[in-house]
């Protein structure tokens, strides 16, 4: 976290609790989501690792980050790169995930704004989209 | 998005500006922020509730390589002047770091500024503070005895009383034919804990002596004013600067005194910027937490049918250590004085008092919900009482439709409603009867399952006339909001507003009224992110809170969207050689632009700008006011109101809400789980669906989670409990119902649009699930005795009867 915030100058990544409860920090390493608040850079050498930055393609939105957007899926923003990654890892292993399965792969993202309704919304909405594709 | 000239923008689902950049990663939140120079600041903080400072060496730290000074309460003294007391009189000295006691735990007591947060952090843990412990007192009603004082300079521990009396209430209890006593009810203390955490970046600059800051208070224009009093400063030599804010919902409101801290820290320190970033066990036991309130020896006056007459009761509320914001909550409950019931005799007697736990602040719902849920709670209980069933007591006591607006028995005006439309939409939305006969079938099987309703108001853009019924010296009254609209100087609209939003969408809705006033599509008008001082477009008043942004923030927007107007109307008339009403707005080949009917010439925005900014020879003299960039305060139109009989309008705006709530409690487990739930919302004329939709949507999680699983939990000592998340245990979504939404609009008379301030949404799940639960364990001699209840409590209730128990809580005096 402090390597991708600090040194990185990657930001949209956040800081929420310390205690590996809120996932605002959440990235992708090796294709798992992790929370980097408690994981050390040195653990993560050579791994391959994901963050909100790395999402959209030539500047164009994931169809997460849309999805995000056209469900209304985010208020604040300040938790929305965790859940991005969260439903990414979610989609990128289920392709048609059901509520309880979009509940327990968004379980350990605590979100304070949007009361999660439209955060489910927006990951069935780009579960849709990906099988549209 | 393609515009069209003839369509309205307010009203519609219109994508968040906001989006993009959040999405991408690229919000702009304060602790994203780096200056040269910057270093940064760790608070050494109490670990006693309640303690003597004896001594403070702060040698080591100031020795450990990186440290660059640090800073006591003992320096701050000579430097300032104790922060502004709100109440009357007060003799409560408030400093930013503890001076010669700390009265609460986390209180901070020396500021480390180093090179690093972690040599800060270092620093700091070599910082030796000796204390002398005090007795802490953590129960605002025992504080009231004054056995252990928190401020010797105050001599009691009581902040505030006053008695609120309407009506003939001895009258109104001698004709009753029923009168039910309820001898203590409690609403808990939680906080709505925002994502992130504040953050504070302060430089007093030597160069200029001007104070900057790069934060997400909320509330920048309170805090300045708090700030300059403090540091003895000219007002405009503090400027204010918040970008994208994680979430405050009020919380973030109070952050002034860590801001104080900084600026004197900088200064201290050469003038370097000062980055202080709280960590979430610094934000859980020492920013603010939402009011405790105890409801004691209640009593209720009913006629036969169950419609309620008078009630008297004392209130105690809890403000912590520091009164900081209050005693404000003393009276801005009683923006919802009889809630949504029509009785009109009223006796309650308000008294707030410190304890020594972390002080409050305005946490969304701010005060109205703890009388809210009393209501709620006497309603529930009366009825079951009586014996008439939840709905129907509601139907017998709300305010009718035909009687707004209604003036309550405390001079306010509620705007608009239709309580039992509400109810029957939220009821067929549930699906009422069905459930019914699951409970029916339920309860067969023993089963403890409960149906409950929650209505409850979100009482918005406050008049701060009502400061003086709490003091009557205080200057404050009305309400006010500023903004401007202007065409840049190649003729981009350009709105700045002085709300502070932390994902509200203001950017967004802002965009939309003007767009319809210049008839533009909302993608033409930039909206300024966050709040500036230094755009002069605040008041007094200028943040984010009390729900307020669609009526004073729109309505200011509206008025310079308006005022600009006018001056480009004006100008394209002389301009295009027609008159203004010959001029139409619209969009033609080269954006936006004006056309003059008769002629059929057109000029666009840039040319407007143009001659205004860069070409203004060709102006003739009588036009040189325009200046295509204005300023409009919106001012709320209130009357101070009567500070001795408690009297006036205290608020603008009442919207409403009304949930249902099904919920199980498990027989062998304790738990209780929702089954099914309803929200349905009226905040008046939307402007932006799926925005309104969301707040409701966050608010209802708010409220589930403090109802069920969030509570700032205090030992006997004042030892904080619940110090980190996995602790307090935020509502997450495995434990968030789904929720059904559903919506009514009466618009309100008193806002230009219609819209009713919304986003607080008066706690409505709180009071809801209390219900469910309420009906659940009727059957078991059990009363819904507090705000919060989980396994535990209601184990402590039905099997260890401990708690919640009927027989000793509630008498019922039956005369007919």
């Amino acid at each position: 976290m402090e390597l991708l915030r600090e040194v990185l100058d990657l930001t949209g990544t956040h800081v929420g609790c310390d205690t590996t409860y809120c996932g605002a920090c959440t990235v992708l390493m090796n294709g798992a989501a992790v929370k980097s608040c408690t994981v050390f850079a040195v653990q993560a050498d050579g791994a391959d690792i994901l963050t909100v930055e790395g999402l959209e393609k030539d500047g164009k939105l994931h169809p997460i980050q849309k999805a995000f957007g056209d469900a209304y899926g985010l208020q604040c923003g300040y938790c929305t790169p965790g859940l991005l990654i969260s439903a990414y890892q979610l989609l990128s292993h289920n392709r048609q995930p059901s509520d309880k399965d979009i509940g327990r792969a968004i379980a350990g993202n605590t979100c304070r704004c949007t009361g999660y309704q439209n955060i489910f919304k927006a990951i069935r909405l780009a579960a849709q989209s990906a099988k549209g594709a | 998005m393609a515009g069209t000239e003839t369509q309205n923008w307010v009203g519609r689902a219109v994508p968040r500006k906001e989006e993009d950049r959040l999405l991408r990663g690229r919000g702009k939140f304060a602790d994203d922020i780096k200056l040269r120079e910057m270093a940064y600041l760790h608070f050494v903080r109490s670990p006693y509730a309640h303690a003597k400072i004896v001594s403070i060496d702060t040698s080591a730290a100031d020795a450990l390589p990186g440290v660059i000074c640090t800073l006591t309460g003992k320096e701050i003294v000579p430097q300032t002047q104790p922060f502004i007391e709100i109440g009357p009189d007060s003799k409560v000295r408030d400093y930013p770091l503890g001076v010669s006691k700390v009265r609460y735990q986390g209180e901070p007591v020396v500021a480390v500024v180093a090179e690093s947060p972690q040599i800060a952090n270092d620093a700091a843990e070599l910082v030796n503070v000796e204390y002398e412990a005090l007795d802490p007192v953590v129960d605002a009603q025992q504080a009231l005895a004054d056995q252990s004082i928190l401020h010797e300079e105050a001599g009691t521990n009581k902040i505030w009383n006053g008695v609120f009396e309407y009506g003939d209430v001895e009258k109104a209890f001698r004709d009753a034919a029923h009168v039910v006593e309820v001898d203590r009810l409690h609403f808990h203390r939680f906080s709505s804990t925002p994502l992130e955490n504040n953050v504070v970046i302060g430089q007093w600059d030597p160069k200029d002596d001007y104070i900057y800051y790069s934060c997400n208070n909320s509330f920048p224009s309170f805090a300045i004013q708090f700030l300059a009093a403090h540091l003895n400063v000219h007002i405009d030599k503090i400027r204010v600067q918040t970008s994208d804010i994680g979430g405050s919902f009020g919380i973030k409101i109070t952050s002034y005194p860590q801001m104080a801290v900084c600026a004197l820290a900088s200064k201290k320190a050469g003038g370097r910027p000062i980055k202080w970033v709280e960590t979430r066990s610094e934000h859980m036991t020492s920013s603010a937490h939402g009011n405790e309130r105890t409801f004691r020896d209640t009593r209720v006056a009913l006629d036969k049918d169950g419609v309620i007459t008078a009630i008297t009761s004392r209130h105690i509320d809890d403000c912590g250590a520091y009164p900081r914001y209050e005693p404000l909550g003393c009276v801005i409950w009683s923006q919802v004085f009889p809630g949504v019931y029509r009785f009109r005799n009223a006796r309650i007697d308000f008294t707030q008092a410190v304890t020594n736990k972390c002080p409050v602040g305005p946490n969304r719902g701010y005060s109205r919900m703890q009388h809210l849920w009393f209501l709620e709670r006497v309603i529930d209980i009366c009825a079951h009482e009586l014996g008439i069933p939840a709905d129907e007591m509601r139907l017998r006591n709300y305010i009718r439709p035909e009687e707004f607006p209604y003036t309550t028995p405390n001079g306010c005006v509620y705007d608009s409603g239709n309580y039992p439309k509400m109810l029957a939409l939220a009821k067929e939305l549930i699906g009422w009867e069905e459930w019914k006969k699951k409970q029916t079938a339920a309860r067969k099987e023993g089963r403890l399952m409960g149906i409950g309703i929650g209505t409850t108001l979100d009482s918005g853009t406050n008049n701060f006339g009502q400061s003086q019924i709490v003091n009557p010296g205080a200057p404050f009254s009305g309400n006010s909001q500023g903004a401007n609209c202007k065409l840049d100087i190649y003729g981009e609209v350009v709105v700045a507003v002085g709300s502070c939003p932390q994902g509200q969408g203001h950017e967004t809705t802002a965009a939309q009224v003007v767009a319809d006033v210049l008839k533009i599509s909302p993608d033409l008008v930039t909206v300024r992110t966050g709040f500036d001082t230094e755009r002069n477009v605040h008041t007094g008043f200028s943040g984010t809170y009390a729900s307020q942004f669609a009526v004073s923030g729109l309505s200011a927007v509206h008025g310079a969207a308006q005022k600009l107007k006018a001056e480009m109307t004006r100008l394209a008339a002389y301009v295009l050689e027609s008159k203004p009403d010959d001029l139409e707005f619209g969009m033609g080949a080269q954006g936006p632009e004006i056309r003059a009917r008769s002629n059929g010439k057109s000029i666009n925005y840039w040319g407007l700008a143009n001659i205004v900014n860069v070409n203004s020879a060709v102006l003739p003299t009588e036009l040189y006011e325009i200046t295509l960039n204005c300023r409009y305060i919106w001012r709320a139109p209130f009357k101070v109101p009567d500070k001795q009989k408690k009297y006036g309008n205290l608020t603008l705006t009442y919207a409403s809400q009304l949930h249902i709530a099904i919920v199980e409690v498990d027989r062998e487990t304790f738990i209780p789980k929702i089954l099914d739930y309803v929200a349905v919302d009226d905040c008046g004329t939307v402007i932006n669906p799926p925005i309104v939709e969301g707040q409701v949507y966050g608010a209802t999680a708010h409220g589930i989670g403090a109802a069920l699983l969030e509570n700032c939990l205090y030992d006997a000592v004042g030892n904080m409990l619940t110090s980190t998340f996995s602790d307090y245990t935020p509502i997450t979504a495995v434990n968030m119902p789904k929720v059904k939404y559903g919506h009514t609009a009466t618009p309100s008379p008193h806002s230009y649009s219609g819209a009713k301030g919304m986003g607080e949404g008066g706690a409505a799940p709180i009071h809801t699930i209390s219900a469910a639960l309420q009906d659940a364990l009727f059957s078991e001699g059990i009363i819904i005795e507090d705000s919060f209840n989980n396994a535990d409590s209601l184990f402590r209730a039905l099997v260890g009867k401990e708690i919640c128990q009927a027989d000793k809580l509630v008498k019922v005096e039956r005369r007919v």
